[in-house]
């Protein structure tokens, strides 16, 4: 098995997010950075569908040379290999990172063989596509399947488990395949110090992408009016009960 | 013939909520661009609800059937949607904004070579479109020039009123068989599995019970279970709390997990981060019990309590039964 997971850095935003005075970015001089929970679990799975069937596993990211914390993120945890398409750091629209994945594949793939498995995070953390993927898989012609919360494997074929409405829909699929995945599908493991240290080590494969913008084209990011409440304090400890269970009693939940 | 082309799902015969909202948006658009609103249904039972989407501002649906679609396959439902474009002159494309309408909406894009924007809560037509969509599942939103014809667009689920019912006349129903090819039914559902729990849906629960990192353990989340069941309503929890492998994913309330509306949301030991908030900010009300009184979702409290969840939880387990019992 050949498997090739891509992710993406986002900042990992808490209580809330602050602006550029650009209005075109978050402003990330106070947070870390992250991939979307959805990648990390594509990641996962391709170390373990690694592990059991044997093979190599490789991770690709579009995304400013900072984005290498994130592929040495992913080493760190098992996969083989990281190849990084350098950006300057801008937004690239979901069709201009498709393009550039697409063209990395195929030179991927024209030295060191195919793919069997591409898996994408459902959607990223941060603008939130819903596309990259699908693009992916429609420019190399394979069959795609989103929403994945289990995959389970068979020689030149799997089985693709995802949620409806009252239940699961699943889809048998050939290999080669685009998969996108989403969290749930297993529970990620944290990275080993060694495994960081091995991480450390690692070359990164470096492509200056060709970037074919698509669209949509960003104009500015805006935060939304949130009705912030004022809480009514119900006191202090477990004092407090009693009133809570009165509140309780009078918006009907008792 | 130009106009605004809304693809509907449905469910026994009638168009579902997010296809609604869809219908919202495609007729403020068709309004603004004074062009008729068009429907695209596939599936079965899509001709009962062609029939009624004269009441939502449609003026011709179309009924699109085929032997081998009788399995939802998305690339498949892509190029029949897209054999309904290619046969008009569509301003814009609009998709509910589910998995499916997604997907599809993405598959169309990724064949016809154009962009598209995925949940969209406003659209400004002009010689450019600016759309208005969700990042961060709705805690930013991103102002964007839309461009294509058609315009490809998905609306965000809840993010705009559904469409209300009027009266009027049913719609013009023009059948299409469309041409698919081995390649574009390759990905079909298989076969569906029925859900085996029959527990309390968070999605569902008029109350819900929500844990943190400030439970501490996988034990500390009984103190939790006991005050959903005497409130009959159902658990959930932060992403913390399943990545640190006390609970099930499938329990987790957030941008990556389930989006709740219950009347009563009862925050424990949470501090509040964007991804947790998009899940639970449609709450009638929320309580939050918390001994950080800085925590940011304060910020989102109709009711709090500062002080130790493991002391205030049982306290008002202990009080909603000594009330009950007097």
């Amino acid at each position: 098995m050949r498997v090739l997971v891509c992710v993406k850095r986002v900042p990992a935003t808490g209580g809330q997010i602050t602006l550029t005075a650009d209005q075109r970015d978050i402003d990330v001089r106070f947070l870390g950075f992250t991939v979307s929970p959805h990648e990390e679990c594509a990641v996962e799975e391709a170390v373990r569908i690694v592990e059991s069937r044997g093979g190599t596993s490789a991770v690709l990211t579009l995304g400013p040379e900072s984005a290498a914390d994130q592929l040495r993120d992913a080493m760190a945890m098992g996969i083989d290999s990281a190849i990084l398409l350098e950006t300057d750091g801008s937004d690239w629209d979901p069709g201009a990172t498709a393009g550039a994945i697409v063209d990395a594949v195929r030179d991927l793939e024209a030295s060191d063989g195919p793919f069997d498995l591409i898996l994408f995070g459902n959607e990223s953390a941060d603008s939130g596509g819903f596309q990259v993927g699908i693009r992916v898989a429609v420019a190399l012609d394979r069959p795609c399947v989103t929403g994945a919360k289990g995959i389970a494997l068979d020689d030149g074929s799997a089985t693709v488990r995802r949620q409806a409405a009252g239940g699961w829909e699943e889809f048998d699929v050939g290999l080669p395949a685009v998969i996108s995945v989403r969290e749930g599908i297993n529970l990620a493991r944290y990275p080993s110090v060694p495994g960081r240290l091995r991480a450390k080590r690692k070359e990164i494969a470096r492509i200056t992408p060709e970037r074919r913008p698509l669209g949509p084209e960003l104009i500015r990011l805006t935060l939304p009016v949130e009705r912030t409440a004022t809480a009514e304090i119900l006191g202090t400890g477990p004092e407090a009960a009693p009133r809570v269970v009165e509140i309780m009693r009078e918006i009907g939940v008792l | 013939m130009s106009g605004i082309l809304a693809l509907v799902e449905h469910e026994a015969g009638r168009p579902d909520r997010l296809s609604l909202e869809a219908l919202t948006i495609a007729g403020r658009l068709g309004a603004a661009l004074g062009t008729p609103v068009h429907a695209a249904l596939l599936g079965t039972g899509a001709d009962v609800a062609a029939a009624g989407l004269g009441a939502f501002g449609v003026a011709t649906a179309h009924v699109i059937a085929h032997d081998r679609l009788d399995a939802y396959a998305p690339a498949a439902w892509a190029v029949a949607l897209g054999q309904v474009v290619d046969a008009g002159s569509f301003d814009a494309v609009i998709a509910p904004g589910g998995e499916r309408g997604t997907e599809v909406l993405a598959h169309l894009a990724a064949r016809a070579g154009l962009p598209m924007a995925a949940n969209v809560v406003d659209v400004e037509p002009g010689e450019r479109w600016k759309v208005t969509r969700h990042r961060w599942a709705g805690s930013l939103l991103e102002e964007a020039w839309l461009d294509g014809r058609p315009r490809l667009l998905t609306v965000a689920p809840h993010g705009v009123a559904a469409l209300e019912p009027s009266s009027a006349a049913p719609p013009t129903v023009v059948p299409l068989t469309p041409v698919l090819s081995d390649a574009d039914l390759r990905v079909r559902v298989s076969r569906n599995v029925p859900s085996a729990t029959d527990s309390v849906s968070l999605t569902d629960a008029k109350v819900v019970v929500g844990g943190g990192r400030g439970i501490g353990s996988a034990e500390g989340f009984a103190m939790l279970e006991e005050l959903a069941s005497l409130l009959g309503g159902a658990v959930g929890v932060s992403r913390v709390a399943t990545s640190l492998g006390w609970r099930p994913h499938a329990e987790q309330i957030g941008q990556t997990g389930a989006r709740i509306a219950p009347d009563l949301y009862i925050a424990c030991g949470i501090s509040g981060a964007i991804q947790h908030i998009v899940g639970c900010k449609a709450a009638k009300r929320i309580l939050v019990i918390n001994k950080d009184a800085d925590a940011p979702i304060f910020s989102r409290a109709t009711y709090a309590v500062v002080g130790d969840v493991h002391a205030v939880v049982p306290a008002i387990s202990a009080e909603i039964r000594r009330t009950r019992g007097g």
